[in-house]
């Protein structure tokens, strides 16, 4: 059995894109354990029901969650207005390997909402930015205006001792910036194969694009990191709703390495 | 001023190519210039040349009546600019803009397939470069085109 859901205020709801929304729920009191870079809560709008949503970012007595409306639930915590209450369960999975990552060249690849759950990794990075290599961060979103965090891109993208790019889909006249797809940006980046980490999220096509690119170039499948998206229920990995082949998306992941889960990435079936 | 030889055997696309092709390549080259704006090609103009990015951006763009310029892929420094010289009708499919000032070198076509013409093993050796280009612009294409970011996935 897990606790109930802690009602939680929300303290603010920003808007990020046409279908995605930031949300900052107050924990001053501590009430649930400190996340690690990765993990995720169950979020429970009352009365509608609860889905599992990563942590784009936390510091004390904060937890923010970026969300995306896909379904009732998405859509009612983008509708929540600040004074409201959610319910929450958490923190739940394994996070991103930041302890593995130190002294490494670091290669964060996002595509689309997924640079949500990187945000708290890149966020860990620069606080301690002299405890790592290189730091690239990649990221491919649909449109100009689907991109997350714009302000935050921009402040990456002014530091000399991070490597940002940004790419959308398509653009129209006015998008001074890079077009194509986000593995098109992997030929101009440099990195020492033998000392990186990479991490990434976004939806699974992009993913095996990209850690296949990887891995071609000689960084070892178990350095590389997938967060994984299944529909979770429990979170605890007793329900089974988020079975990933002999494992579970909720317990043993979100983060998986690619050596652990690339032959269940060809297995359509599951 | 760099001698074109020097500059072809510089460029990322054409490494490792032996110094004799580079002197017949860079026979059929000529250092060209463009303004930011400036429209590299236009679709359904003939597919006279080729280009090799050397400084600045260029935009691949689809034409979309009552809707304008839409962008798809932008090259630059070190990326190789137009396929459509390769194969029939030798007609420019989209229009190629540059985003700022644009150094290249472009290669004139008909000089450039006379000589691969003449000599298949120059031939074989631009296309071992071309189709690893064009295969992976193929798949991003696709990847692009299945809207992965879209509220489906």
């Amino acid at each position: 059995m897990t606790a109930p859901p802690l009602p939680l205020t929300v303290r603010e709801v920003v808007g990020e894109t046409a279908e995605a929304s930031t949300i900052v729920l107050d924990d001053e009191r501590g009430g649930l354990a400190e996340p690690v870079p990765g993990q995720f809560n169950m979020l429970y709008p009352f009365a509608v029901g609860e889905a599992a949503i990563s942590l784009s970012a936390f510091d004390a007595g904060r937890l923010t969650h970026t969300v995306r409306a896909v379904g009732p639930v998405s859509e009612a915590l983008r509708r929540l207005e600040p004074g409201a209450q959610v319910g929450v369960r958490g923190p739940f999975g394994r996070g991103w390997p930041m302890r593995r990552a130190r002294g490494r060249d670091v290669v964060l690849v996002a595509g689309g909402i997924g640079l949500a759950p990187l945000r708290p990794a890149i966020h860990a990075v620069l606080a301690e930015r002299e405890a790592f290599g290189r730091v690239l961060i990649l990221y491919g979103a649909r449109s100009p205006a689907d991109r997350l965090f714009i302000a935050e891109l921009e402040s990456w993208d002014a530091r000399d001792d991070v490597d940002l790019a940004v790419t959308v889909d398509y653009a129209d006249g006015g998008w001074r910036g890079r077009v194509g797809f986000v593995t098109a940006l992997l030929p101009h980046i440099r990195f020492d194969p033998d000392h990186t980490i990479a991490m990434m999220c976004g939806p699974e096509a992009m993913m095996r694009a990209v850690a296949s690119k990887l891995t071609a170039r000689g960084v070892p499948a178990s350095d590389v990191h997938l967060s994984m998206e299944r529909n979770m229920k429990c979170a605890v990995g007793t329900c089974g709703h988020c079975q990933f082949g002999p494992l579970f998306v909720c317990k043993d992941g979100p983060v998986f390495t690619y050596a652990e889960i690339e032959q269940l990435l060809a297995v359509r079936e599951i | 001023m760099t001698p074109l030889a020097d500059l072809v055997r510089a460029h990322p696309f054409f490494a490792g190519l032996p110094a004799g092709m580079v002197d017949l390549v860079a026979g059929c080259g000529a250092n060209v210039a463009y303004p930011a704006g400036g429209y590299v090609f236009r679709e359904g103009r003939p597919a006279d040349r080729f280009f090799l990015v050397r400084h600045g951006r260029v935009s691949l763009e689809a034409f979309l009546p009552g809707r304008g310029p839409r962008v798809f892929q932008t090259l630059g420094p070190g990326e190789v600019v137009g396929a459509s010289w390769l194969v029939e009708p030798h007609l420019w499919s989209w229009d190629a803009r540059a985003l700022d000032a644009v150094r290249a070198v472009a290669f004139d076509a008909v000089c450039l397939r006379g000589k691969c013409d003449a000599d298949p093993t120059l031939g074989y050796a631009l296309m071992k470069r071309f189709v690893p280009i064009l295969v992976a612009r193929l798949q991003e294409a696709r990847l692009q085109a299945l809207d992965l970011y879209g509220r489906a996935s």
